[in-house]
């Protein structure tokens, strides 16, 4: 069915002009006499019109159609940009998207509009009265008046072109009465004249002509330096054209009259045209894609998964030709190898880095939620972004938005004091709200830092003796990071009031199990009075990672190198022993021993030396120590699940195929360090 | 336990346990596998013996021996692994020996003679006789340790 390929298409450019809408109007709300800004978001609005008027989606078509006449009116200088203008046009925007939505998951994106239109109406009608916005709800017939009203606008574009030495003429166009596809007629009509000059108008509108609605002529205001004759003679050769009547224009008294062509002087016939191509063609976005600086493509995500599993089985089969290639001591196929190691290393780079996405997809709803929600709190909130640019892996961007939105909400809602509070507190009346992202190693970090209350450690530790989650006497001995770990403890919450936001208690330790399931780790630091942080750490990649392959009896195990701090070999004689935990001093610290034959239960068949194998682990602050049989060496492995059938195997957070066939698991060093 | 289609003809993967046979709806059955290598899994159960390298899908298997409390044997030449998938989840049945797939009409499916459920433990269905040899119908689920997702 040739629809839904457009459709897939209109859904996800539609939603590229909402982000763009979205995104100017926040710019706009900070500078509302920039009409550039208006004349963007106007654009975008009028392709979303053409757009929803090509698939069918009419009430999406009316009401964007509304927000073009609102847009054309104040970038003409005729409406003064006023918050409640600015609401409303936000919530059209909601609408929009929710229209989106519903068509995206099938249904027809119909909602009810007529409370919307309404506001636009009135706004509209704010405007000074010669600006009355007429319809055009019947066809006009061309015959009934010589000439056509224009508006102060578009005598001003005539009257310079004259100037300049150009004509103006209004060219009627009377089509066949047998003609059938009329709107066919009007598009080639059209199309010359653009060729020929710029069309500033035309009666009825075009939407109306496009739509047949209209009887068998038409009116255009055309621009041009070329003769009347030759016009004429060229719109003659269009067939079904019966007569062709040019007469140029004389302005006289202006009256000013709505005009739905977009007479933006020479900038007209883009528009037009572009109209109609995109409904003759289907789908038209190269001309309305603003400053793409870079050339981009689109590539359906399922393609881009395909590729990816097909890399990482040549991921495998290379370390089989490595090791293969190693045995059998054959210098050209070592060599060969090797270059095939080379070009692969770099075919993984620019792999894993498709599957990369700027994080700025997730952050940048934000700026409005934030905008809403400080509204509604009565609170004035700056969101400051900061590293927007940072990538990060596909499947982590799709995952990592719910948990932030979460943690923003707690900000706004229990971080950020009212202005009046601020005010005694001496702290600005606008609370500052970072949200950082950035690179370090072999992870991404995002902060979620707030200027607001901070965590009050009393009150925290008090809830959760309270709800029984800790003794009172294990809370007197709490250190500062284990109170604020508490917090992620279901059901918590130190909200007094529950709020629609937040409060609720089922909050923060979602967030920690969604960013500890994509092999991330959250942590907060927090000062009464000063403010809160909140630091996210995610893998950079997910599938591929880097591993220390161990021994432990017979087996083989594989620790993440992004966990290891060192290894080392140490002797019997360098453990001790504290409260019956077996320890050793590692560079002045004191590390706790696991011997892993004992953690995985593995059948015990070595004698055990003096000389231990030690590979030492790290998890933020926290060490430990793991006691191997022997290391095997570095090596890149391909990330697997252990499917769905095995679920919480203790620290083991995956598994992997070696070389030679073998499976080895990998080891969770998070769950072992607690 | 009606199986609800008596019927139909069932197509059954036939296989043997500790010198019984034993027969699975072949619908739940992808394929058949000789022995390979095998990963043992700490912290799980016993009858999970590891997990499998299945053409580059990590696999997990479970020894229908040991869960039918049956003794272990060394795997030999014959041994056999049935790679089933029930609802989502995949899985595969270490099993002595592996053979035929026969055509039984879903009406032969007689009810458990043995009123003891004994080392069966509810993993048999019901019973079909067919030339002198007598099968018992596996239940899939419970075998696995799985609800009803049907």
């Amino acid at each position: 069915m040739e629809m839904n390929q457009y459709l897939e298409v209109f859904i996800d450019e539609g939603r590229e002009h909402l982000q763009a809408c979205n995104e100017n109007l926040l710019k706009l709300e900070k500078n509302p006499s920039d009409t550039s800004i208006v004349n963007d978001i106007f654009r975008s609005a009028h392709t979303l019109k053409g757009m929803s008027a090509t698939m069918g989606f009419e009430n999406m078509a009316n009401l964007t159609h509304q927000m073009e006449n609102v847009l054309d009116l104040i970038r003409n200088g005729k409406q003064q940009v006023t918050p409640e203008l600015l609401d409303t046009i936000f919530m059209a925007m909601d609408v929009l998207e929710r229209m989106l939505d519903s068509i995206e998951a099938g249904g027809d994106g119909n909602e009810d509009v007529s409370e919307l239109l309404e506001k636009f109406k009135a706004l509209e009608a704010g405007a000074p009265p010669n600006e009355g916005k007429t319809e055009a709800k019947e066809a006009l017939e061309p015959g009934r008046s010589a000439k056509m009203d224009y508006d102060e606008f578009e005598r001003t574009v005539i009257e310079q072109s004259k100037d300049q030495g150009f004509q103006c003429y209004e060219i009627s166009v009377h089509l066949r009465k047998d003609c059938l596809l009329k709107a066919a007629r009007v598009y080639m009509v059209f199309n010359l004249l653009e060729k020929s000059g710029d069309i500033i108008k035309s009666s009825p509108p075009v939407e109306q002509l496009e739509e047949e609605n209209f009887e068998d002529s038409f009116m255009i205001t055309l621009i041009t330096n070329e003769a009347a004759g030759d016009i004429e003679q060229k719109i003659l050769k269009v067939s079904e054209i019966e007569k062709v009547e040019i007469v140029p224009v004389r302005l006289e008294k202006p009256k000013a009259e709505r005009t739905e062509t977009g007479a933006a002087g020479s900038g007209s016939g883009e528009d037009t045209a572009l109209k109609r191509e995109e409904k003759d063609e289907g789908k038209e976005s190269a001309a309305k894609k603003s400053g793409a600086g870079h050339k981009t493509i689109r590539v359906s995500i399922e393609r881009l998964d395909i590729l990816m599993n097909l890399f990482e089985e040549l991921v495998i089969d290379r370390g089989r030709l490595e090791q293969i290639a190693k045995e059998l001591q054959h210098n050209e196929l070592k060599e060969t190898v090797e270059k095939m190691s080379r070009i692969s290393n770099d075919l993984q780079t620019i792999i894993l880095s498709m599957r990369m996405i700027p994080i700025e997809t997730v952050f940048n709803r934000f700026p409005k939620m934030v905008r809403q929600v400080s509204r509604e709190l009565n609170k004035k909130i700056n969101l400051q972004i900061i590293g927007a640019e940072t990538e990060l892996d596909r499947t982590v961007i799709d995952e990592i938005g719910d948990p932030l939105v979460h943690l923003l909400r707690n900000s706004m809602d229990h971080g950020i004091e009212t202005p009046e509070v601020r005010r005694q507190k001496g702290k600005p009346e606008e609370g500052t709200i970072v949200l950082k992202a950035y690179h370090s190693g072999n992870h991404v970090f995002i902060e979620i830092s707030d200027d607001g209350a901070g965590i009050d450690k009393k009150k925290v530790v008090k809830k959760a003796v309270e709800k029984g989650i800790i003794s009172e006497s294990a809370a007197a001995r709490l250190e500062e990071k284990a109170i604020f770990d508490l917090l992620f403890t279901p059901g918590f919450s130190t909200a007094d009031r529950i709020t629609d936001l937040s409060g609720r208690g089922v909050g923060l330790d979602v967030v920690k199990n969604t960013i500890e399931s994509l092999g991330g780790s959250i942590s907060v630091h927090s000062e009464e009075g000063v403010g809160t942080r909140f630091s996210i750490q995610l893998p950079l990649t997910l599938t591929i990672i880097s591993v220390l392959l161990v021994e432990v009896g017979k087996e083989k195990y594989a620790i993440p190198l992004s966990s290891i701090l060192e290894t080392s070999i140490i002797h019997k004689k360098e453990i001790f022993f504290a409260h019956n935990q077996p320890v050793i001093d590692f560079r002045g610290k004191v590390v706790p021993l696991l011997y892993l034959k004992d953690v995985f239960q593995v059948p015990d068949e070595r004698e055990t030396s003096d000389y231990l194998s030690v590979v030492v682990i790290r998890k933020g602050e926290k060490l430990a120590a793991l006691v191997v049989d022997a290391f095997i060496g570095q090596q890149e492995i391909v990330l697997k699940s252990l499917g769905n059938y095995l679920t919480n195997v203790f620290a083991i957070s995956g598994a992997t195929i070696l070389g030679d066939g073998q499976v080895a698991l990998i080891v969770d060093c998070n769950t072992l360090i607690h | 336990m009606a199986t609800g289609l008596e019927e139909k003809e069932l197509k059954m993967v036939v296989f043997a346990v500790n010198g019984k046979e034993y027969a699975l709806d072949i619908r739940y059955v992808l394929s058949i596998e000789r022995m390979m290598n095998i990963t043992r899994v700490p912290g799980v159960a016993p009858y999970i013996k590891g997990v499998i390298n299945l053409r580059g899908m990590i696999t997990p298997v479970i020894d229908l021996r040991t869960r039918f409390s049956a003794g272990e044997k060394e795997w030999d030449e014959d041994t056999r692994i049935i790679i089933v998938t029930f609802g989502d989840k995949m899985v595969g049945l270490i099993v002595d020996a592996a053979s035929d797939v026969l055509s039984i009409p879903g009406a032969d499916i007689e009810p458990h003679p043995d009123l003891t459920e004994g080392e069966t433990d509810g993993f048999i269905e019901g019973v079909i006789k067919q030339d002198n040899r007598l099968f018992n119908v596996l239940k899939i689920d419970k075998v696995l340790n799985l609800t009803e997702e049907r």
